[in-house]
């Protein structure tokens, strides 16, 4: 099956040869990094977090946004998003690994990586994750390519597999939460010590995962013949608007709860993302932009006009997608350092090795999504010719 | 027997994870259930602690008494204490904020104390400021390594062999006591002399870049009942009186029954070990 | 089996080339180290068999005892008492690196990190 990725046009070939330099420009980046140390970065004694971190933590909820074409293909027996469903599982896997890659570029002593099972320490939430993350990867290329290659050999996937699709679901959920757990267990962070934070987590992975998913299946439309179906496309519409919508409720909670309890811990790490504190503002226009990117997409997505054009579908996915990646890519992880313990405000900006590190792993996700979705789509294509 | 290859193969490959699995799963459970025993006995907090909701302990928990007052008026001698903690552990000194490595630093009341009022005074005065070695330490908590944990002796301190240098203890501290070496805290310049470090004790490691590293209590001294760095070189002074919490004849628990003291952060449940006199 | 005659052409190449060290140096182990043995001093806090193999293991052991249970014990081997510890313990008889440490490192390809932290006796930094 492998093979399928091995012929593909030129298009196919100048977009991976694209993806490779970005990789190899990364993996430079990183040698350096890892001769120097992390110093090498933007991050400090103060905001000692930064791009790695946050854009794991994005990943995992795109990993774990999955679910949302899985749960009705499976449990519900929802048939139109049977094309839908194997790009979710996929796109699972790529998005996990390069979750796995940002924490390894973020670890100071990656050599020592395993030491998180030769002690394996229970009371940690990291221990966790590393536990949950892995599983889900193993889960999702095991079911992928499994239902996968029954297709290929024109065969019903096989009765053992049903158990592992089954715990996949509440398995991707356990994935986000962990995550959340994270950061919502540790007393002093005012802005993520929450208990809203799982759930907020949850409802924008179940935005920005599918609307992600649904952006690569028009493109996919566009560039092969290969078409979910409009019930699929228009079904995965509803399910990210409403996400969208119950995350922005979220959002809205934090800031009832921060301003009208008034309560200065509460609020200090919202004054600094939206309004700046002390001219201290690098984040202000990002994080106003992805209101107004969530506010605009969420309204494409839902009137009738637009949702129903391809178009304006494909931008309305691409700027939530956009708008939710500020929310929590950015502003959620690094928001949370500003201001520190001891309120002193030290920003945050990632130098340009640190930005091409990210770049890297990025271009490395989505390498791994072109292959395993080249496999995916010729398979289909010609097991339904 | 007529086993085909594919079922054998099936067979073999379900009891190779059966059996790497289940002993290191059982092993992992049995270790969590000694650990938790053990942090139980280390836990349980000091009536100084906290205003006396649950029972004291008989576990030692050192801790320590700042007189900020004592500094206020002895001029020079926290930057003496803080001199003697970074020569004695070879704390090294960059020359910006982002790499900083502290120990032991001198805040202001409103850092330190964010929720207090303040009067005018308390500007003028030096606060010394260091790991709190909570008895409910957060930190020890988010380590996945126990790179960091608490010692028997109450001291929360950092095996850097172990650290992989997560940096998931500097987000659950919220005391902003732990630093990350960024850097090669060993780099040398071109004469070949450290650049970070001015004066070097042979006696004591340095540190590696990409671990967590913060004040020790002193544990390679208090282990040999010596006082930490920073108590000696107050001399007779009393600014900093260190000792066990529990232990209701020590000095320090005298001085906490007759004194009103201040704790940082208080109401996080973490029972820091360091006191304020004010 | 589909392309034997590849895959065992495959295989044999693939076995020359890691066993290409051993041919290629006649089966001769280079020059076997010989670390030198502190002067003056005739015995170790174990037996020469046991330090050769597991000196790693047991400065471990003694690196856990330290820190993590505060046991400073000193270690009394025939009325000798010896710190636990590399730079307090070992080296204080040890006190030449290169002939003693790196000797056997180098000849084994073994990088251990000490050094990053620990000092050397009277090291010129």
């Amino acid at each position: 099956m492998i093979e399928k990725a091995l012929a593909g046009n030129n298009r196919y070939w100048t977009w991976m040869v694209f993806l490779l330099s970005i990789m190899g420009i990364g993996a430079i980046c990183y040698t350096q990094q890892f001769a120097y140390g992390l110093g090498y970065t933007g991050m400090s004694r103060d905001v000692s977090w930064g791009l790695y971190i946050s854009q794991f933590t994005f990943l995992v909820g795109v990993a774990a946004g999955g679910l949302m074409v899985v749960l009705p293909y499976y449990l519900h027996n929802f048939k139109a998003f049977g094309r839908v469903t194997i790009l979710g599982e996929f796109m699972a896997i790529a998005a996990v690994a390069m979750c796995l890659l940002f924490i390894l570029a973020d670890l100071g002593q990656p050599m020592r990586a395993l030491n998180v099972i030769l002690h394996p320490t229970p009371n940690s939430m990291l221990f966790w994750d590393m536990i949950v993350l892995n599983g889900y990867l193993f889960l999702n290329v095991l079911v992928g390519w499994v239902v996968l290659h029954s297709e290929f050999k024109g065969v019903h996937y096989p009765a053992w597999v049903k158990p592992f699709i089954y715990l996949s679901i509440p398995w991707a959920i356990s994935i986000h939460t962990v995550t959340a757990f994270l950061y919502c267990g540790l007393p002093g962070r005012h802005f993520w010590l929450t208990a809203i934070l799982a759930p907020r987590f949850l409802a924008s992975a179940f935005a920005s995962g599918p609307s992600l998913l649904l952006l690569i299946a028009l493109i996919i439309k566009r560039v092969s013949k290969f078409d979910v179906g409009n019930e699929a496309i228009q079904k995965l519409i509803t399910i990210i608007g409403y996400a969208a919508i119950i995350n922005f409720f979220f959002i809205g909670l934090e800031f009832f709860v921060a301003y009208y309890s008034n309560i200065p811990g509460h609020k200090h790490t919202l004054d600094y993302l939206f309004w700046g504190i002390d001219g201290f503002d690098n984040l202000v226009p990002f994080m106003r932009l992805s209101v107004i990117l969530q506010i605009v997409s969420v309204a494409i997505l839902l009137i009738p006009a637009t949702r129903n054009n391809e178009k304006t579908v494909m931008l309305g996915c691409g700027l939530l997608f956009l708008g939710l990646w500020i929310d929590k890519g950015l502003g959620l992880v690094l928001g949370g350092f500003v201001p520190n313990p001891l309120e002193y405000i030290t920003e945050y900006y990632p130098s340009l090795g640190e930005i091409a590190i990210t770049l890297g792993v990025w271009a490395t996700g989505f390498f791994i999504l072109t292959i395993l979705y080249k496999i995916a789509v010729s398979v289909k294509l010609e097991s339904e010719s | 027997m007529n086993v085909k290859r594919r079922d054998f193969l099936k067979i073999a490959g379900v009891s190779a994870i059966a059996g790497i699995g289940i002993p290191s799963a059982l092993n992992m459970l049995l270790k969590g259930e000694a650990k938790a025993t053990a942090e139980a006995e280390h836990q349980a907090a000091p009536a100084a602690h906290g205003g006396g909701h649950e029972a004291a302990s008989t576990a030692v928990q050192l801790g320590m008494v700042i007189n900020v007052k004592k500094f206020g008026e002895i001029k020079g001698l926290a930057e003496k204490c803080i001199e003697a903690c970074h020569t004695t552990h070879n704390v090294p000194e960059f020359n910006n904020p982002k790499d900083a490595v502290k120990w032991v630093w001198i805040e202001d009341f409103e850092h330190l104390f964010t929720q207090q009022n303040r009067f005018a005074e308390h500007n003028a005065l030096p606060f010394l400021t260091l790991c709190n070695h909570c008895a409910n330490p957060p930190c020890v908590r988010a380590c996945p390594t126990q790179a960091t944990f608490k010692a028997p002796n109450g001291n929360v301190i950092m095996d850097y062999h172990r650290c992989i240098g997560c940096r998931f203890c500097m987000a659950a501290c919220p005391y902003g006591a732990r630093s990350f070496n960024w850097r090669d805290p060993r780099e040398k310049d071109a004469g070949g002399n450290l650049k970070f470090i001015k004066k070097l004790n042979l006696d004591y490691p340095t540190r590696m870049r990409g671990v967590v590293e913060k004040c020790n209590f002193c544990a390679e001294r208090v282990d040999k009942n010596l006082p930490p760095a920073c108590v000696e070189a107050c001399g007779d002074t009393k600014a900093l009186i260190f000792g066990n919490l529990n232990d209701s004849n020590s000095e320090i628990a005298q001085v906490l029954k007759t004194t009103f003291t201040s704790q940082r952060k208080q109401e996080l449940g973490t029972k820091p070990s360091l006191f304020y006199i004010i | 089996m589909y392309d034997g005659g590849k895959i065992i052409t495959g295989l044999i190449i693939f076995i020359v080339f890691m066993t290409f060290p051993i041919w290629y140096n006649h089966g001769n182990a280079g020059n076997i180290p010989k670390p030198e043995k502190p002067q003056g001093v005739t015995q170790c806090v174990k037996d020469t068999a046991y330090m050769r193999s597991s000196h790693m293991v047991l400065i471990n052991e003694w690196r856990d005892e330290v820190i993590r249970t505060g046991n400073r014990t000193k270690v009394t081997v025939q009325g000798k008492e010896y710190d636990k510890s590399l730079m307090l313990g070992c080296m204080k008889c040890h006190i030449n690196k290169k002939k003693f440490c790196d000797e056997c490192h180098l000849y084994t390809s073994v990088n251990p990190y000490c050094w990053d932290c620990h000092f050397l006796p009277k090291e010129t930094i």
